[in-house]
């Protein structure tokens, strides 16, 4: 094993999977109330924070690594804030490349997430009501287990693309072995370097696995969990 | 008694229906489809909102339009069984009946997990899956769940009308069995004149949005108003008698009703059971003079009390027979022919096996 991945890529492997469960595990409780939000709920101004959600997507991501910077860096508003609360530093660490990555996957969760919420039957959730459960009784006993197949994709999609974050990482972050050098940026350090051409290839082949592994076990859950529920 | 008024503009259908009802037992709302019957039932378990609303069961006030005041769904209490069944897909069978049970108040547990899973057979589907049942089996699970809810009263919305024929006759007899047995008040939505025939004791009839008539089903069998909604082929006579005498042997039953006896067709009756029949109109036979010689066995002396036109070719009489009313289908050339009018002498002829009695 280790003849194949040596320390580095290990590393930059450890780092990747690291970031890319701390951004899932981060955000998927918000992407599901942003979900529901933009599905159920009427308010003003929906369809701004609609766009607003969706602007990873379409932003370059070096732009979103700058934005995160500034807000998060050690001087920058939120940034500072957070240190001198709870000490918590952003810029350069870890914790900031898991920020990186849950901002720039945010959307693709949130898009699963919807559609699965969009396929509820609010029938069911009448029929709940009739039985004496509340909205939020309703909402956990009823509204989320049957969101679960999109839940579960959307997080899998989310982990599987955050694995290889890249701009806004490097950006935010910047590309420091072992606190924020993730697969990709390992990968880019590797091209850049002149006698790096077979790690570069033995990164570019751990991520495309990777890659492949996740959206592979995205539709296995997809389908255990719509035979589950009889669909 | 169920008391219910209210008002509902959906575009450009008004819905404005008032009746009241007694309780316990089963009121049918009884109407075509798209009269607005759904609509009122959702609006009684509060998942519409009504423009204008009173409803109140017993003591209970559960919408006042002068308070501005409505009880939300959840604390309403009242069972609702979709035309859908709408089983929770995630849940089991036992999962779905412990879903209502689970969140009724602990004072008003009135009827049993037992008692329901007894009463609805349901003891062999308990851990299936709803998607592995059939429609019959998913309707009995939905009115166990609904009843664990321990409502104080059950709206049943069409619950047989996504059944095929051998399913409604399999589900049927369990709600028969609820009605005998439990004291819950239900509303039963229904576009089947069968079904109310069988399970109604208080028949309100709807048509584009409004009640047309209401009553005890006899009163509202005879009413012309029926006439235009179950079509001249459905159209008779409820008549609810006590059952005096059985021969198997034979396969008759004596039914009898006011200060008269009907004899039916019967292969299986028991003596001193409520029962109701239908006279269908198309089946009686009016005669101006006893009738000798006929194989017809009821024979009834009685009086006309009305003639209305029924349609193009023909005319629906009333007559009164032993203190109860039935309709008879006749052409406008018999009416003028016997010399039918107001207040004449008339024997009524039925032919023993055109009726079929239902225990209520």
């Amino acid at each position: 094993m280790h003849e194949i991945l040596g320390a580095a890529e290990l590393d930059a492997l450890r780092l990747s999977l690291e970031v890319a469960s701390r951004s899932v595990v981060c955000s998927l409780p918000a992407a599901i109330l942003v979900a529901w939000l933009l599905t159920r709920a009427r308010f003003h101004g929906r369809v701004l924070f609609d766009a607003f959600v969706h602007l990873p997507l379409v932003l370059p991501p070096v732009a979103v690594g700058y934005l995160l910077l500034v807000l998060f860096g050690t001087r920058g508003p939120f940034g500072h804030w957070l240190y001198t609360h709870f000490g918590v530093e952003l810029a350069f660490s870890t914790n900031g490349a898991a920020l990186a990555t849950a901002v720039m996957t945010f959307p693709l969760m949130v898009r699963a997430i919807r559609i699965s919420l969009d396929n509820v039957d609010r029938g069911l959730e009448a029929a709940a009501r009739t039985l004496g459960a509340g909205p939020l009784d309703r909402f956990a006993s009823i509204t989320l287990p049957l969101m679960l197949p999109g839940i579960l994709a959307g997080a899998v999609m989310a982990f599987a693309a955050g694995l290889g974050e890249f701009g806004a990482v490097i950006t935010f972050v910047a590309n420091i072995p072992g606190q924020t050098r993730t697969l990709s940026l390992a990968l880019y350090t590797a091209i850049q370097s002149p006698a790096g051409d077979a790690l570069a290839t033995r990164l570019a082949i751990i991520s495309f696995a990777l890659g492949f592994a996740g959206l592979l076990l995205a539709e296995w859950l997809a389908r255990r969990v719509r035979r589950w529920l009889g669909r | 008694m169920l008391s219910v008024t209210l008002a509902k503009r959906r575009g450009t259908f008004a819905l404005d229906v008032a009746f009241q009802a007694p309780t316990p037992g089963i009121v049918a709302l009884f109407g075509r489809s798209g009269c607005g019957k759904t609509s009122v039932v959702e609006i009684l378990a509060g998942l519409l909102e009504p423009d204008a609303a009173d409803v109140r069961l017993d003591d209970l006030v559960l919408i006042d339009r002068h308070a501005g005041y409505a009880l939300p769904a959840e604390r309403r209490r009242i069972g609702y069984v979709f035309q859908d069944a709408r089983l929770f897909p995630h849940l089991s069978v036992r999962g779905n009946l412990r879903y209502g049970e689970k969140r009724a108040p602990a004072t008003a547990q009135a009827i049993g997990f037992d008692e329901v899973t007894a009463l609805l057979a349901l003891e062999p589907l308990l851990s299936r899956r709803p998607y592995t049942l059939s429609g019959g089996e998913r309707q009995r699970v939905a009115l166990g769940r609904a009843l664990l809810s321990q409502p104080r009263l059950l709206l049943l919305d069409e619950p047989l009308a996504s059944l095929d024929a051998p399913r409604r006759a399999e589900v049927l007899p369990y709600l028969e069995a609820l009605r005998d047995r439990l004291s819950i008040p239900m509303v039963y939505v229904s576009h089947q004149f069968e079904e109310v025939l069988r399970l109604a004791n208080h028949v309100v009839l709807m048509e584009h949005g409004r009640v047309v008539a209401a009553g005890g089903i006899h009163e509202v069998s005879l009413r012309p108003e029926l006439t235009a909604i179950v079509g001249p082929d459905s159209v008779g006579a409820v008549l609810e008698g006590v059952i005096s005498e059985f021969d198997s042997a034979r396969g008759l039953a004596h039914l009898k009703v006011g200060s008269g006896t009907l004899i039916i067709s019967a292969t299986a009756a028991r003596i001193g059971a409520r029962a109701r029949v239908q006279l269908l109109a198309r089946d009686l036979i009016l005669a101006t003079h006893p009738a000798q010689g006929l194989s017809v066995r009821n024979s009834i002396a009685g009086v006309v009390t009305g003639i209305r036109d029924d349609d193009n070719e023909a005319k629906l009489v009333t007559v009164e027979v032993g203190g109860a009313s039935v309709l008879a289908r006749v052409t406008r050339d018999a009416v003028e022919a016997l010399g039918l009018h107001v207040s004449c002498p008339v024997w009524v002829l039925v032919k023993a096996v055109s009726m079929r009695s239902h225990e209520i």
